[in-house]
């Protein structure tokens, strides 16, 4: 049963990558959670500890499980993660202003991370049947729409703009992948030119309002525009070989916010400075291009689809994440893979390690 | 194992060496932005983090003014000077706390004790002490370069120009709690901020709160603002017109002083509460800054209750009041008609039991209207014997009662109507034919609150229809411009013939013009007013203790109750009145309602309504 060439075959390096920039992950955690006496305290970390391990196991049993059964099974698991979504919807705990999580015991689960790998299989098993060079047609783009409306929404309810935002450019990027026809990406440009002022006209106030600070967070100087200040000063102040571990200044006051979430690469850069920052996003270049080179390797379609799925999902939030922090893009809240703290991301990315690696390891086979 | 076929994954390999050359594009842009924030502008970050001089300040928002119908100002804000300390920029702490303690007189130990309670970033003010008197703040600012980290913050404040006056109806604010905090119900507040505790201030709160504006500063080592980047100014909260008279309510609450109990007034083509005073009171302004804890345990182990209000919160035995719905239901379930008439030897005999009528001597022949009048009890012990208990309570509930109103004010409570089964359920115990006799005259299980007695009175007046009470008539930004409207509601309607209403309104202008009406002594001359007394015992009184005339303790005398509105002809205000412990409903609550209503009409009459007033004549003519 047990064929050799899985282990010939296994990427070592790559694992050997992503372990690394979670090493890096858990030292910027340590330092966030323990800068000062206002800051969460050491449980935080050794939670994430306990959920990086969790990851850890859950990549090595995707292994286990051949990633091509995966495509009779796309369906269900969506279908789990949706049902996931409109539990939140209505018995999710409410937090911080949005209801986003599931309550298990002392853990919490936040179904709109791990719906990300539910839409990005089905997904692909969607465009593997359809496998043909002359692209995608406006027809067959229906199914995909829907699969992408349902969890789009839910997660815009909840409100979490980044994710939802996260989850369209993942299934845009597969979809751009895949070819879409000329015609039909004329239709899709020319309509939504037509719906989007359209829609503008439909929302509230207080929803322009939250867009238009997403697009540009100066134009709110007490919340988004002022955390991207802050974090630009903790950036910048690192200069070549930063302030040291755990002497990120910044950071010890409380300057930052979500400082062990969504700021976690504006700590790093601040203690580290341009030695350890460039590192991280040289890792990250690496790792991405190496996930690439899976699906390059990989000799199915529905295998590349999803390698390249999985891939989206990585570049897309470590893009818009150090983009974000470095004053780039909007302010988004988009954890930064392997390094935030956050069970479920954590999870859900060494789910998506696992599926690479398995597609790697099974390239000859 | 299927292989799809290789020109299929030639093409797709294509397409993956374009997503490299993005993926590599993208990159570069990321590495050239770290190269520019760290390399190229590092040493002006870093200057800017060595002092954290990038501080937030926020500008608290002004809470939305209260109004009365006619526009007068309730509540206002004002400006209080809250002292605070940034920890990070009084350097050496020590110091600047014993400089600080010399000049304001304020106690070292206590100034320090604050300090170490409070857990939270350095940078952020630590507020020691709320509106600071003159003489500290002109210490203080006249110190201000002794003094680094030292802050005088302006913040609004909550101002009572009309004291106490609607404290019940407009409530008080206070400091938000760690669950509010958490709780969807107010986003954007922040630890001491205050919200709406009770009242208008708690119900209306998300459109009083308003929205905190803020200024991003650039600082100086000593905490000193060196200039201003960006200001978002606050927002003011929106203005609420209350449908209260305050001239009314001020009357009404001086016509409560030194009693126990309510009394509302309500304009009974509209449902517009017109006044609403519970007693005794408290005063609002003792929770501006936050009340003290003595102040507060005043209050609430106060035995009369001071912080509830009486007007939807007290539940009491409806008493004679309730003959009003008896009579309906008799009326209407045909068990009797106009003219029939009981006879009333002072007692009535049923299932072995004695149940006296007030008037010992009896009150001989009495129909329906001369029946309230007199306020027989023997007439409606006939007529609640051939309704039974379920039918009473049908009527009583289709009436209003036993149920809340839903007037915007949170803590309302349901009053109780009980029906054979309720008790069955409740006790165990099957209904009792005497107890039916009970409720015919309101007393046993039944219980109601002022504001349901009001809602009915309204409806009676006005022809059957039953109001959502209304207690505000506009919400308004600051700046004029309307945000929602208190729209009058309808929740039901009397089960009750025009004809069965007329009968039943003679009866309660008799209560008060009638030879023998039980408020005859209150009538007022040029207002034709109608209404029913009630006295609500407390505890069944034995005959010997009757027979004496024996004064009881006020723990047990019974509650007074009158319920009235005016004129008869075109009602335009109608009244409800409890006096805990009042003895009887004529003596005690009906000259308040009296008082109230000439008040109110008199105040009409001689402003400039009287043109609105003879329109109404015309109208209700038709």
């Amino acid at each position: 049963m047990f064929d050799k060439r899985y282990l010939q075959d296994f990427d070592w390096g790559f694992l050997g990558l992503v372990l690394l920039l979670c090493f890096i992950g858990l030292v910027t955690i340590y330092s966030t959670v323990t800068a000062s006496a206002l800051a969460p305290g050491k449980t935080l970390y050794y939670r994430q500890v306990i959920w990086f391990c969790a990851g850890l196991f859950l990549m090595l049993a995707v292994l286990f499980i051949n990633y091509r059964s995966l495509e009779q099974g796309a369906f269900v698991i969506y279908g789990i993660c949706i049902v996931l979504l409109v539990w939140v919807y209505f018995y999710g705990k409410y937090a911080g202003g949005s209801r986003r999580w599931l309550q298990m015991g002392a853990l919490t689960l936040q179904p709109s991370e791990l719906v990300k790998i539910g839409l990005i299989i089905s997904l692909a098993r969607y465009y593997s049947k359809l496998g043909s060079a002359r692209g995608v047609t406006l027809k067959e783009l229906i199914v995909p729409l829907v699969l992408i409306t349902i969890p789009f929404l839910l997660i815009v309810k909840q409100p979490d703009l980044g994710t939802a935002m996260i989850l369209v450019l993942i299934a845009g990027s597969m979809t751009v992948f895949v070819k879409i026809e000329r015609r039909t990406l004329i239709y899709a440009v020319a309509s939504c030119v037509v719906t989007v002022p359209l829609v503008w006209f439909f929302l509230k106030e207080y929803q322009k309002q939250r867009i238009l600070t997403f697009i540009n967070p100066d134009r709110d100087p007490l919340g988004a525009g002022y955390h991207i200040i802050q974090s630009k000063i903790a950036i910048g102040s690192g200069m070549i070989t930063g302030k040291g571990f755990l002497k990120g200044t910044q950071n010890k006051l409380s300057f930052l916010p979500e400082q062990h979430t969504d700021f976690i690469f504006s700590v790093l850069a601040e203690e580290w400075g341009f030695l350890g920052s460039g590192v991280l996003i040289v890792c990250f270049l690496v790792l991405i291009a190496w996930a690439l080179n899976i699906a390059y390797g990989c000799r199915d379609t529905f295998g590349t689809i999803l390698s390249v799925g999985i891939t989206a999902m990585i570049f897309w939030q470590a893009t818009i994440n150090m983009g974000m922090v470095m004053g780039l893009m909007p302010v988004v809240g988009v954890p930064l893979p392997f390094i935030s703290y956050g069970g479920s991301s954590i999870i859900t990315m060494m789910i998506g390690v696992g599926i690479l690696l398995n597609i790697s390891m099974r390239k000859n086979i | 194992m299927e292989f799809l076929k290789s020109v299929d994954t030639e093409w797709y390999k294509q397409r993956l060496t374009g997503a490299m050359l993005l993926l590599v594009m993208a990159f570069i842009i990321l590495f050239a932005r770290l190269f520019y924030l760290q390399l190229i502008k590092g040493r002006e970050f870093r200057r800017l983090s060595e002092n954290n001089s990038i501080r937030l300040q926020i500008i608290d928002a002004p809470r939305g003014q209260l109004f009365d119908r006619n526009g007068k100002l309730l509540v206002d804000n004002r400006p209080s000077f809250d002292l605070s300390i940034i920890l990070y920029d009084a350097k050496p702490i020590e110091e600047v706390i014993r400089k600080l303690s010399a000049y304001t007189g304020m106690p070292e130990s206590e100034l320090m004790s604050k300090i170490k309670k409070e857990k939270c970033s350095p940078y952020q003010p630590i507020l020691l002490q709320r509106n600071i008197g003159r003489n500290a703040l002109a210490a203080v600012e006249v110190h201000k370069l002794d003094l680094p980290g030292v802050m005088v913050e302006v913040k609004p404040k909550r101002y009572y120009p009309k004291k106490k006056r609607a404290a019940h109806l407009i409530g008080y604010l206070g400091e938000i709690s760690p669950g509010e905090l958490k709780s969807e119900k107010y986003p954007g507040c922040k630890r001491g901020d205050f919200i709406g505790k009770f009242g208008i201030e708690r119900v209306l709160d998300r459109f009083l709160r308003g929205e905190n504006g803020g200024r991003q500063v650039e600082v100086n080592v000593s905490g000193q603002v060196v200039r201003i980047l960006n200001t978002v100014d606050a927002k003011q909260g929106q203005n609420v017109y209350l449908t209260i008279d305050s001239k009314l309510q001020k009357k009404t609450e001086k016509l409560l002083k030194g009693k126990t109990g309510a009394a509302v007034a309500m304009d009974p083509e509209t449902g517009h509460i017109l006044a609403l005073a519970s007693s005794p009171s408290f005063d609002p302004r003792s929770f501006v800054g936050g009340i003290s804890n003595e102040k507060w345990y005043d209050l609430v182990s106060n035995p009369y209750r001071p912080m509830e209000n009486k007007a939807i919160q007290g539940q009491y035995p409806p008493a004679s009041t309730y003959k009003i719905v008896t009579a309906i239901a008799g009326l209407e379930e045909g068990v009797i008609d106009e003219t029939t008439q009981f006879f009333c030897p002072g007692y009535f005999e049923y299932g072995g039991h004695t149940f006296r009528c007030w008037h010992a001597s009896g009150h001989g022949h009495v129909n329906v209207v001369k029946a309230i009048e007199v306020s027989c009890d023997v007439f409606f012990y006939n007529v609640g014997r051939r309704l039974g208990v379920d039918k009473l309570a049908w009527y009583a509930r289709a009436c209003g009662l036993g149920s809340p109103t839903k007037i915007t004010l949170e803590g309302e409570e349901n009053g109780l109507i009980p029906t054979a089964a309720w008790k069955k359920q409740r006790t165990g115990i099957p209904w009792q034919g005497g107890e039916t006799i009970s409720i015919a005259i309101g007393q046993g299980y039944d219980l109601v609150t002022p504001l349901q007695m009001l809602r009915l009175t309204s409806g009676i007046a006005n022809g059957g229809t039953l109001y959502r009470p209304l207690v505000f008539s506009e919400i308004k930004t600051a700046d004029g411009k309307l945000v929602k409207k208190g729209e009058t509601e309808i929740v039901g309607k009397i089960p009750a013939s025009s004809k069965t209403l007329e009968l039943v309104r003679r009866g309660m202008w008799e209560v008060v013009n009638g030879a023998n009406g039980t408020a005859r002594g209150s009538r007022l001359y040029g207002i034709d007013m109608c209404g029913k007394t009630g006295t609500a015992q407390i505890v069944g009184r034995k005959e010997d203790e009757r027979g004496y005339k024996k004064k009881l303790a006020p723990h047990f005398t019974p509650h007074a109750w009158f319920i009235a509105y005016a004129p008869s002809d075109t009602p335009r205000i109608a009244v409800s009145v409890i006096v805990e412990h009042g003895e009887h409903g004529s003596s005690a609550a009906a000259p308040v309602a009296r008082e109230m209503i000439q008040a109110y009409l008199s105040d009409e009459k001689a402003g400039s309504d009287v043109v609105v007033l003879e329109n109404k004549v015309v109208e209700s003519a038709r």
